[in-house]
């Protein structure tokens, strides 16, 4: 006792503390009642990974369908269905929260907090995403959504989509949304409150920087959204007209709410996963991030200009030039910061020593990868140019360049960089280097060719397409490529589940990572910390390695002078 | 055993490389163009953002390439602990903006020639002044551009609005124009959201309940010089419901002496048909009066 009240005045060393005096909670039920941000982050990540696997097979049922032209395995309604749910499920249910899991496992223990700063809300957040999965899911039993993600009106008003689909979508968005609300204004408290003794602004870890900017992003945008889909809603049910234009309102009001949340949620999507990489990329590479502060900048400034972008979404329809003009110069602008981050990443890896573990092909993956979706990005901001491209695969292709190439690779570094600390044990090395390799390979042959079905004219949600062209080669290679995806996901996945059981015992710093959640044992205690140390720079765990190593060279009689003083 | 998998990577890579350039050849790497000079404008933008864009792609990814190999962990080597460079920094983050500035200008030098119309050549239709300000001389063959679940409804006619109650011309999925003449589309929709595209007669633009959107073409004398033209595919390109994947749209582009037989033919067929259901109509109506005075 004496030794652990003593152990705040002292230097931060690490030591052996005892834990789980208390024993810790187990079964079923101690997950359904915990306000514990560890359970709940696993709880997280295992729906989040649930849903992904649902929303992967649904791509691959659609793939199937496109295997060859005029195939007729799925009517024109479940293909319409799919591409719905498919697109849904990964906006809402895998990407956003999948980030959110991560955050609420890792942000307190990044900062050296001992839970979130409200932890039932923190609880309550994940409940009403569960909810809003299930709502969404049980229209499966009458009749899914067939409006595509962004269910744009008049097509979701219910002259046209009478059924209950697109109110299991609505209410997807209320009950998501909300969770990610009360979620992001928790990260946000607990970001600027509970940061460990001098950990300011500068020195703060930039997965939580971009965890900060999530949060303020879908704080910004979500009841936008929000709005937009309780105005359907309206529409739906009680008569009222928002969006009909024969009574008055417009259906181009749909698009600018639904955008003006949309496209800052493409940068809430990808912008933890940046974090991710740039948690990575130091750590196997042994070098600092090179340019911390321009990192951080640009992660802010990339979310300040996301919020002023949405309207290239509609570059086709009736608007006035200077929109297009403004819309264009903005989306071009946004191309900057992130490429600043793209320059900073490849600067870390510049005159390092890297290790090549799966988290870092990953994260290079992810960098190779968002570098072209970036490219075509450009493309599709230069209006002119997207009056062919939009709405045709070549935006399909751009988004899952930056999606699953970006934000899905960043997902699965961050889940075998951080594996060994939720669970104790690493995962397989050979099996993850494997299934990298399956999943880069195959998204490049999926989603590389889509870009040239798309410049032959195929527009994107389409059931069937016509044998004109290269497209049937195309579309062929696509579907292969998108089972080899699947196979390179698969192992992963058993390799999670090998490695939860037989997996190597981890320790508490099995990277010799830079980050303050290295300091604690594999898993964590339920309280984290016993000491929280004193923060002296954005790589807190190295001052304390460079500590422990001076502190070993102390002559053996200082140490047992120490020892007697604490006796 | 990392070094190996690295050189199959980049085998891959120069795979993929070798693999590109037939696929370069057969215009896989560039929109669809040839049928209007709007069209074509926009695939010369496009191959300027191409090379601009080549250029970063692989200056980008062979240094990322070079460094995940150059720097890879080796026994005795240390990683440098640089922590940043504030002029590097300035400079990429400079060089970026340039190349954006670089794309706005050329996007601006190509939008007049992409967006505005030209006037119909002497070997066009002849037109007479419409109400449309678009091409500058004032004269466009306007056509009417309705979509519908999951049809396209075209009506000659320079009056959108009324399209419907002046005695018109007016066609289903196959549109039929005169080449070397200018055509102005108002592009409407009586239901849902629908895009009107061509691929080959340049971008699309979605046709929103309740607004009129615009954009022309102006297809080449070749195309019509065979009897019955040349016709150009396109489809909705926003989803329109079920069966929005066949919603197809054709344009038939003929010489201007075939368009106008065309059009006058058509003219006539409709006006008969409207007097074929008119007649139906009055002895419907004179049978029913007379069954009504019977009655009585």
């Amino acid at each position: 006792m004496a030794a652990t009240a003593q152990a705040s005045t002292l230097t931060p060393v690490p030591q052996v503390v005892a834990h789980r005096v208390e024993r810790e909670e187990r079964g079923f039920l101690s997950w359904l009642t915990t306000t514990d941000h560890k359970k709940i982050g696993i709880m997280y990540l295992v729906s989040t990974f649930a849903f992904f696997i649902v929303g992967g097979i649904e791509a691959l049922l659609m793939r199937l369908q496109l295997a060859q032209p005029s195939n007729d395995l799925l009517t024109p309604q479940t293909y319409n269905q799919l591409f719905t749910m498919h697109g849904t499920t990964m906006v809402f249910l895998f990407v956003v929260p999948v980030v959110a899991g991560f955050g609420n496992y890792f942000v307190p223990l990044m900062i050296g907090a001992r839970d979130m700063a409200f932890p039932k809300l923190n609880a309550l957040s994940f409940w009403l995403l569960t909810a809003g999965g299930l709502v969404f899911y049980a229209s499966i039993f009458f009749d899914a959504p067939e409006c595509g993600w962004t269910c744009y009106s008049p097509l979701s008003d219910d002259t046209y989509l009478p059924s209950g689909g697109v109110d299991a979508w609505i209410f997807l968005i209320h009950l998501t949304g909300l969770g990610s609300l009360v979620g992001s204004i928790n990260f946000y408290a607990t970001i600027a409150n509970m940061r460990a003794p001098g950990m300011g602004w500068g020195r703060l870890p930039l997965f939580v920087w971009t965890i900060l900017t999530y949060s303020v992003l879908l704080i910004l945008s979500l009841p936008v959204v929000a709005a937009g889909v309780t105005l359907l809603l309206a529409d739906r049910h009680w008569g009222t007209n928002f969006y009909d234009a024969a009574n008055g309102g417009s259906p181009m009001l749909w698009q600018h709410l639904f955008w003006f949340f949309g496209h800052p949620e493409v940068y809430i999507m990808v912008l933890p996963t940046f974090g991710i990489l740039s948690e990575v990329l130091p750590v196997f590479a042994r070098k600092p991030i090179f340019g911390y502060k321009a990192v951080a900048a640009s992660t802010i400034v990339i979310a300040f200009l996301g919020l002023l972008v949405w309207a290239h979404h509609m570059f086709t329809t009736p608007s006035p030039s200077i929109v297009l003009v403004f819309f264009m110069m903005s989306s071009f602008l946004i191309a900057v910061p992130t490429g600043v981050k793209i320059f900073n990443w490849i600067a870390t890896l510049w005159r390092g020593t890297i290790h090549y573990t799966t988290a870092l092909l990953f994260s290079v993956g992810f960098v190779g990868t968002f570098v072209l979706g970036g490219i075509t990005g450009i493309f599709l901001a230069t209006f002119p140019i997207d009056w062919q491209l939009h709405d045709t695969y070549f935006v399909v292709a751009h988004f899952h360049y930056t999606l699953m190439g970006g934000a899905v690779f960043g997902i699965f570094a961050g889940l075998y960089y951080w594996f060994p600390k939720m669970t104790g044990r690493m995962m397989h090395e050979g099996m993850g280097k494997a299934s990298f390799w399956f999943m880069f390979i195959g998204f490049h042959t999926t989603f590389l060719v889509q870009h040239s079905a798309g410049l032959e004219g195929m527009p994107r949600r389409i059931y069937e397409y016509a044998d004109i062209g290269n497209l049937a080669t195309l579309n062929l290679i696509s579907t292969i490529g998108a089972f080899t995806i699947a196979f390179g996901v698969l192992l992963s996945m058993i390799n999670v589940l090998r490695s939860l059981k037989t997996g190597a015992v981890a320790g508490p710093d099995p990277w010799k990572a830079n980050t303050l959640e290295w300091f604690v044992p594999s898993p964590p205690p339920k309280n984290n910390f016993d000491v929280i140390p004193r923060i002296r720079s954005v790589e807190p765990m190295k001052d304390i390695r460079r500590e422990v190593l001076a502190q070993s060279r102390v002559p053996a009689g200082a140490a047992a002078g120490a020892a007697g003083d604490e006796g | 055993m990392t070094s190996r998998r690295l050189f199959l990577a980049l085998l891959a890579v120069l795979a993929g490389a070798l693999a590109l350039a037939p696929v370069a050849s057969a215009d896989l790497l560039t929109p669809e163009s040839g049928g209007s000079s709007n069209a074509d404008d926009i695939d010369t933008l496009y191959k300027y953002v191409l090379v601009v864009a080549a250029v970063v792609f692989f200056v980008v990814e062979g240094l990322l390439i070079y460094a995940t190999i150059r720097f890879r962990a080796r026994k005795g080597a240390v990683a440098s602990q640089v922590r940043g460079n504030t002029r590097l920094e300035v400079g990429w983050t400079v060089g970026a903006a340039i190349i954006l500035v670089i794309l706005a200008t050329l996007t601006f030098i190509k939008l007049d020639e992409i967006r505005n119309p030209p006037d119909s050549s002497p070997e066009g239709l002849q037109l007479a002044d419409t109400s449309r300000r678009l091409p500058p001389s004032g004269k466009s063959l306007n056509i009417c551009v309705n979509g519908q679940q999951y049809l396209w409804r075209y009506t000659y006619a320079d009056d959108c609005e009324n399209a419907d109650n002046v005695d018109a011309v007016f066609s289903y999925e196959e549109m039929v124009v005169p080449t070397e003449t200018t055509v102005t589309l108002d592009i409407y929709s009586q239901d849902v959201v629908h895009s009107w595209w061509i691929p080959k007669l340049g971008g699309k633009f979605d046709a929103v309940p309740g607004y009129s959107n615009h954009t022309w073409f102006k297809v080449p004398a070749k195309y019509g010089e065979k009897p019955g033209g040349t016709v150009f595919f396109g489809q909705c390109a926003e989803l329109c419901g079920q069966n929005h994947a066949n919603m197809t749209a054709r344009v038939r582009a003929v010489s201007p002496a075939e368009f106008e037989r065309w059009y006058e033919q058509r003219r006539r067929d409709i006006q008969a048909a409207r007097r074929a259901q008119a007649q139906a109509q009055q002895t419907q109506s004179e049978s029913g009066a007379a069954a009504g005075s019977d009655e009585s």
